[in-house]
């Protein structure tokens, strides 16, 4: 499903004294399939265009469109389209309830109105596929450790079958090791199933490894959209608006600056070690 | 500071209805020792014990063996209760948890005020913390319109303005922007080199501990490592068993080794990685 926004803008409180503009004039596109990472710092609108893409938020003005048509619409169907686009908040685990992780991956499912057999069908697909096994289906979803728990909650999102999937900072609060399970589990995810995918993050590193595409935002604009690398290789801008690139990325910025042959666009360890062992090797002799 | 001795704790496991059903030992007879004006980085998977860990030393929680000791006092000490929690002060995950105040300085008021202290001495207390967080300027400011990273600084000046020789921060950058993430560590080291106020700084990020004096890392409610950061670092396959991972510049210093490269010195932070590659030329 393509997602695309058109000189969309959304005011908070509208018309009273604390209007307040999050959302200025976005015109951006995702074409279906896509892994999209969206950044920004905290107050950024990075959140309010989430909720717009789900249609929590319609837009002040300007128009959300899927596939080519506008969720504001009287004949699209919110509830259709929320089944449609799926949305992990922030720790997702806090919105765990039932009695048993069975129960709590179908809840979604039988929301849409599906009988027992087939919610059951898929909640048993979307475990499996974020690696939760049987064994586990009969216990209280408190009784999981927290990785477990923010699998659970998020395959009781892949359970209605979304077109679209968007994740509001999936690793926040886990391990290193947890953060690194989570995020391969969303790539694939995205590779299995062919959805869009779009990761809200703080996280630069996590970011750059995994997703082709990023978007910046910054003041309720898109300040930067472009391949992990085009993005990255504006790193004294992004650190001006308050986000940091990743940790190699900064290293071969400042051997550059101290006149290394290096690239500048790198944002992993794996890309980072090739360009510097090719500028060592290219070294002029001291 | 602190010194834990044989330090335990277990978590009753309930059912549905309530019944225990067994315990889960989250800290295991952990013993440690913190010297005053030290910058601790306290860091482990999830479910290791750190937060039960932090939640001993103010007395959220009590042992169920062992002791704990916060500037001498014994935290089972009842009597003691009030003292101890003046002494170390703590800062959670979530900011929006833990501030009450409508107006910051308010906010930052409410400890020293629930503490009885005289209110020009309040005015002063409240004046200082907020200046030493750098969010002076905001003294008036609704804490709903600040950033996660200032509403953590405000947090952070609320456990300064109770003078405490201690603070504990359970993860307190978990929630915030790179940004926020820098101001609040900013503050922490002020904190530590400038009121040499001894801090406990609970994290699951790396990069925030490259500065500590001293890295304890948690598994199974035990201390599984103890060291300095070039310590900790130097072991990446056992910090990799503990589910945890070496800073970024660490990874790409370890890396540029394996492929042959000389570097003279083990890296933390990029700057120094560019230093040492630097010097190879």
């Amino acid at each position: 499903m393509s997602i695309a926004l058109e000189h969309a803008s959304y005011i908070y409180d509208k018309g009273s004294a604390m209007a307040h503009e999050a959302l200025r004039d976005v015109t951006l596109e995702i074409a279906d399939g896509t892994f999209a990472g969206l950044i920004g710092h905290t107050g950024s609108g990075k959140s309010t265009l989430v909720q717009l893409l789900n249609g929590l938020l319609v837009p002040t003005s300007g128009r959300v469109l899927y596939d080519g048509r506008d969720i504001a619409d009287a004949a699209v169907r919110k509830r259709e389209l929320r089944a449609k686009v799926g949305l992990v908040f922030q720790y997702p685990e806090h919105q765990l309830f039932e009695a048993d992780v069975l129960s709590d991956v179908m809840f979604g499912p039988r929301n849409l109105g599906l009988d027992k057999e087939e919610a059951r069908r898929r909640a048993g697909a979307a475990l499996e596929l974020v690696g939760i096994d049987e064994t586990v289906y009969e216990q209280s979803p408190f009784d999981l450790s927290g990785g477990q728990k923010r699998r659970v909650a998020i395959a009781g999102v892949i359970a209605m079958e979304p077109r679209v999937l968007i994740l509001d900072e999936p690793t926040a609060g886990l391990d290193p090791q947890g953060r690194e399970e989570i995020l391969s589990l969303i790539r694939s995810l995205h590779q299995a199933s062919g959805m869009t995918v779009i990761l809200v993050s703080h996280s630069m590193e996590d970011v750059a490894r995994f997703v082709e595409r990023i978007i910046v935002m910054n003041h309720g604009s898109v300040f930067a959209d472009g391949t992990p690398a085009e993005v990255f290789s504006r790193a004294t801008e992004l650190k001006e608006i308050g986000l940091a690139p990743p940790a190699v990325t900064e290293i071969c910025r400042m051997l550059k600056e101290q006149g290394w042959d290096v690239r500048t666009d790198v944002t992993t360890v794996e890309e980072a070690l090739e360009t510097i062992l090719s500028g060592l090797a290219h070294r002029s002799p001291a | 500071m602190v010194t834990a001795k044989e330090l335990t704790f277990e978590y009753i496991r309930r059912d549905a209805d309530g019944n225990p059903k067994g315990t889960v030992r989250a800290v295991d007879a952990l013993s440690l020792h913190v010297k005053k004006g030290q910058f601790i980085a306290i860091v482990g998977h999830n479910g290791s014990g750190k937060s039960t860990f932090a939640r001993l030393l103010n007395v959220l929680l009590a042992p169920a063996e062992g002791t704990v000791f916060i500037d001498g006092m014994d935290t089972r000490d009842e009597s003691k209760l009030l003292d101890i929690r003046m002494t170390c002060g703590m800062v959670f995950q979530n900011p929006d948890n833990q501030i009450i105040g409508q107006v910051v300085e308010e906010d930052v008021a409410f400890g020293p005020e629930n503490m009885g202290v005289p209110t020009e001495e309040i005015r002063a207390r409240v004046d200082d913390a907020l200046r030493t967080v750098g969010m002076y300027e905001k003294r008036e400011a609704s804490p709903n319109k600040l950033s996660g990273g200032q509403k953590q600084r405000v947090s952070i000046a609320g456990v300064i303005a109770m003078h405490p020789k201690c603070i504990v921060l359970d993860e307190p950058t978990a929630m915030l922007d790179p940004k926020g993430r820098e101001e609040v560590l900013k503050a922490a080291h002020m904190l530590n080199r400038k009121e040499q106020i001894t801090i406990i700084l609970i994290t699951h990020h790396m990069e925030e501990t490259v500065d500590a004096d001293r890295i304890f890392v948690m598994d199974k409610g035990r201390i599984a490592m103890d060291g300095t950061p070039e310590e900790i670092f130097s072991r990446p396959g056992q910090l990799k068993e503990l589910h945890l991972s070496l800073p970024q510049a660490t990874e790409l210093g370890e890396a540029l080794k394996e492929r042959g490269v000389a570097l003279d010195t083990r890296v933390l932070k990029p700057a120094q990685l560019v230093e040492a590659l630097c010097r190879l030329r």
